[in-house]
């Protein structure tokens, strides 16, 4: 057990002295309670059940008080958890209680998914914790605990069983929270019938590894009353706010024409063996068995999840700095990564890109030079036929001068002659 | 003044009790589990050899700490300052205490004192850095307290004020630990000198501004009273002794001198009794309180804002410390996602303008070309038509030509023909 564990270690190491007088830190305890005192307790209870049994009543009864909520319909369209915070005074002691109730749970057809809103619930509530631990700068010791103490798991009054609904929500949360299971409104069932539903409930949650809270034997103020209490598990009770007058007190029971059950009798119910356990002898201890158990099973599973680990490959222990900062490295360098990552993505497409348009580049060139010859051509072709023409034009220029040069001269020799002709008709004239 | 953590205040229910509920026992839970666990408390003494350190632990605690067989350090003549922890084991009305005494011979002795504070802050941080190491790993165990959570501070006794390495020290130790200045051997000064003294401290406390522990406030009227008569008080002047000396048939600590006993219990010889009475009776636990909520969570912050925010500056740093180092990388990797995001948009437009310009330009090129090729091809083609038009028009001269050729040629016969019908028909002259 982890307290005779740290007296044990706190001894390791330490020589015990004898002590000449009184030297006065036997007050240390009363140092401890005044302060708890002061700063005010704090209290969770979840109340999982169907609708209709009876928890909102069994609370009422349970702190004497009336707490907020009207009944539930069963047209719920799937488990809800209302939470209600309350502040409770008795003579000196401050207790802030919270009920946490489920709503609809049991109502649906199909029921498979109706522990899954509860474990969401009570992981969400230890997410919360964890997190103000994480943090820098944290306000522990002012921080609103909301983690869940205790679940009163109500049992139908059918007197054969567990419900297979009954087993699957309790196996789920069995590592989570400290599971009290009560058979609720056991007025409903007789005395006979009680043991052997009682047996036949405590056979089923052991052949089905579930483990429900065990009140603690190790402390011997308490060990004795808490181990008797373990027997009289699940616990048969009854709840009512109604008062009867029994006799010259008026005591709370329920009225039926064939007798009055009392709520505080113990021969009728044991509503006063649950308050007394949960309340007045184990309330620290439940909450600390959350703190201590059920909280660090939690812690261990997500810190193991975000990859931390107390040693590292060599098996040397790692500080919290170490740590951090090789998660830190771990993380920039990821980052860094990405960023290369998505450089080379984009020098890959410049590089493409620019291949892609050099190849049309290159292509315009070619049909430039493509063109540029044709042009060539073309203007090869017109200076052939321009020098054709020219030959020609040459060749009949040549023609033409030879011809004129031949008129000339036979006009000249015809001139002459017709000068003659001329002259000798003139002559003749 | 040290800052004591508001506790938060939620908005909730009242509730009355209507009867008996049972938590006011809560407190009787609290009790019996914390004396199931022991104690544990660590106390630092500090000052120049000499001033009765040893010899007031044991006055406080009524044991020999150091005895024969454990010989204290002031039987040890040391070159350098050192720290070193005894670990004792003491019970009292059933309840543990393990009480672990750190001493630091050597403080103060040496002629060049500079730094002679280092060890014991060194000794400070380490104790709280295995604290926290302890409480990061994934898998927790209980953690004992080794945390210093009291340093009584030894002035000498001159009568003046403090000497510079009082203030220095306490300066820069009263952010790391609850320093609670004490004037040793108090024998020494009548009650008006201890007086003056008293204020002279005070007032020089005041003046560098060290934070000495201050007692909480309550809402007590007695206990506030107490308190106050305490503070009056400060700093305590107190006298140890390991002697008992028989005073008038009683049997008293005390010291023995010719003029007479200075006892050690006697509140109007000397504040021991407040001194024991704050420190192990009233306020041990608040010492523990402190140390843990303030002094603790300071070095924690401290060393966890060093891991996340290496390299970034203070101001940007403020408003990260209400988070995890874990939450801060989750942040950060969102920052960098976003960065990344934009980054890629950017080198997209940058990439997409690129590619349009230089698609631009060989469009232009393309476009010029086409130009270009066009004008040749009208330069060619006007050529061309040049040409043709050249080549119709010599066709033209040649065909009028040899038009005219063609008719000379005939008249040129036609003429020849006359002729020789002329010249048949007889020479006509």
């Amino acid at each position: 057990m982890a307290s005779t564990e740290i007296a044990r270690q706190a001894g390791e190491g330490a020589r015990a002295v004898p002590l000449a007088g009184h030297v006065g830190f036997d007050s240390m305890p009363d140092q401890l309670v005044n302060k708890s005192v002061n700063h005010g307790f704090c209290f969770n209870i979840l109340c999982v059940g169907e609708t209709g049994l009876g928890k909102s009543t069994l609370m009422d009864t349970l702190f004497n008080t009336k707490f907020e909520g009207e009944p539930t319909q069963h047209n719920q369209p799937g488990v809800q958890l209302k939470s209600n915070t309350y502040e409770l005074q008795e003579s000196n002691v401050r207790l802030k209680l919270t009920v946490v109730n489920t709503v609809g749970f049991g109502d649906q057809i199909n029921k498979e998914d109706s522990y899954k809103s509860i474990v969401e619930f009570i992981d969400a509530q230890f997410e919360a914790y964890l997190q103000e631990e994480l943090k820098i700068k944290r306000t522990l010791h002012s921080y609103h605990d909301t983690r869940i103490h205790a679940c009163l798991y109500f049992i139908a009054p059918t007197g054969h069983s567990l419900k297979s609904l009954d087993l699957v929500t309790m196996k789920k949360l069995d590592s989570k929270v400290n599971i009290i299971p009560i058979i609720a409104k056991s007025d409903a069932i007789s005395k006979s019938e009680l043991t052997k539903f009682k047996i036949k409930i405590t056979s089923e949650l052991v052949s089905n590894g579930v483990q429900i809270y065990q009140f603690p034997t190790d402390d011997e103020t308490v060990a004795e009353i808490n181990s008797t209490m373990n027997g009289h598990l699940p616990f048969a009770v009854v709840g009512s706010t109604e008062e009867v007058k029994i006799g010259n007190k008026m005591v709370k029971a329920r009225q039926y024409p064939w007798g009055t059950v009392q709520v505080e009798n113990e021969n009728h119910c044991d509503f006063v063996k649950l308050r007394e356990m949960l309340i007045r002898v184990n309330m620290e201890d439940l909450r600390e068995q959350t703190h201590t158990s059920h909280y660090e099973l939690y812690r261990r599973c997500k810190l193991e999840e975000m990859g931390f680990k107390d040693t590292d490959p060599d098996c040397k222990p790692f500080s919290l700095q170490e740590t951090y900062e090789a998660k830190r490295n771990e993380f920039m360098g990821e980052l860094q990564k990405k960023e290369e990552e998505m450089r080379q993505m984009f020098v890959q497409r410049v590089k493409e890109k620019e291949g892609e348009l050099k190849e049309a580049e290159k292509e315009l060139h070619e049909k430039f030079d493509r063109l540029k010859k044709l042009h060539q051509d073309e203007k090869k072709k017109l200076e052939d036929k321009r020098k054709s023409l020219d030959d020609e034009l040459n060749m009949f220029k040549q023609k033409k001068t030879a011809a004129e040069l031949l008129l000339n001269q036979a006009q000249q020799a015809g001139g002459s002659t017709t000068l003659k002709r001329d002259k000798e008709r003139k002559n003749f004239f | 003044m040290i800052e004591r953590p508001e506790t938060a205040v939620p908005s909730i229910a009242q509730r009355n009790l209507e009867g008996y509920v049972g938590f006011a026992n809560l407190p009787n839970q609290v009790y019996r589990k914390s004396v199931k666990r022991g104690f544990e408390f660590t106390l630092m003494v500090v000052g120049e050899s000499g001033l009765g350190k040893s010899t007031l632990i044991n006055s406080l605690f009524l044991t020999d700490l150091y005895s024969k067989d454990y010989p204290g350090p002031s039987q040890r003549i040391k070159k350098t300052v050192q720290v070193e922890q005894s670990k004792v084991l003491i019970k009292e009305g059933g309840v543990q205490l393990t009480l672990t005494i750190v001493d630091t011979p050597g403080f103060g002795d040496a002629v060049d004192n500079s730094n002679c504070w280092q060890p014991v802050i060194n000794y400070i941080d380490s104790k709280c850095e295995d604290f926290l190491n302890a409480e990061s790993r994934v898998n927790r165990r209980l953690m004992p307290d080794n945390r210093v959570h009291c340093c009584l501070y030894f002035i000498a006794p001159s009568g003046h004020g403090l000497k510079p390495l009082d203030i220095e020290f306490m300066k820069r130790l009263h952010d790391k630990v609850n320093v609670i200045p004490l004037i040793a051997k108090a024998d020494t000064l009548t009650p008006e000198e201890c007086q003056l003294f008293k204020k002279q401290i005070m007032k020089e406390i005041q003046e560098h501004k060290i934070k000495i522990y201050e007692f909480p406030d309550t809402e007590d009227d007695e206990d506030s009273k107490l308190i106050r008569r305490i503070k009056e008080k400060m700093p305590l002047a107190v006298v140890g002794s390991n002697v008992v000396i028989e005073v008038n048939g009683r049997k008293v600590r005390g010291r023995q001198y010719p003029w007479g006993v200075a006892e050690v219990e006697n509140g109007e010889h000397c504040d021991f009794t407040v001194l024991r009475n704050m420190l192990i009776r009233t306020h041990m636990q608040d010492l523990k309180d402190v140390t843990n909520n303030v002094h603790y969570e300071n070095y924690r912050s401290r060393k966890l804002a060093a891991v996340t925010c290496n390299g970034v500056d203070a101001s940007k740093a403020r408003g990260t410390l209400t988070k995890s180092p874990l939450a801060q990388m989750e942040e950060e990797r969102r920052e960098h996602v976003m960065k990344m995001k934009k980054m890629e948009t950017e080198m997209e437009q940058v990439f997409d303008m690129k590619v349009k310009e230089k698609k631009q330009k060989l469009k232009d090129s393309e476009a010029e070309l086409e130009r270009r090729h066009e004008q040749m091809k009208k330069n060619l083609d006007a050529q061309y038509k040049e040409l043709d038009e050249k080549r119709r028009v010599f066709e033209d001269e040649k065909v009028n030509w040899e038009a005219q050729q063609r008719i000379l040629e005939q008249q040129k016969l036609d003429a020849s023909k006359t002729m020789e019908k002329n010249k048949k028909k007889g020479k006509i002259f």
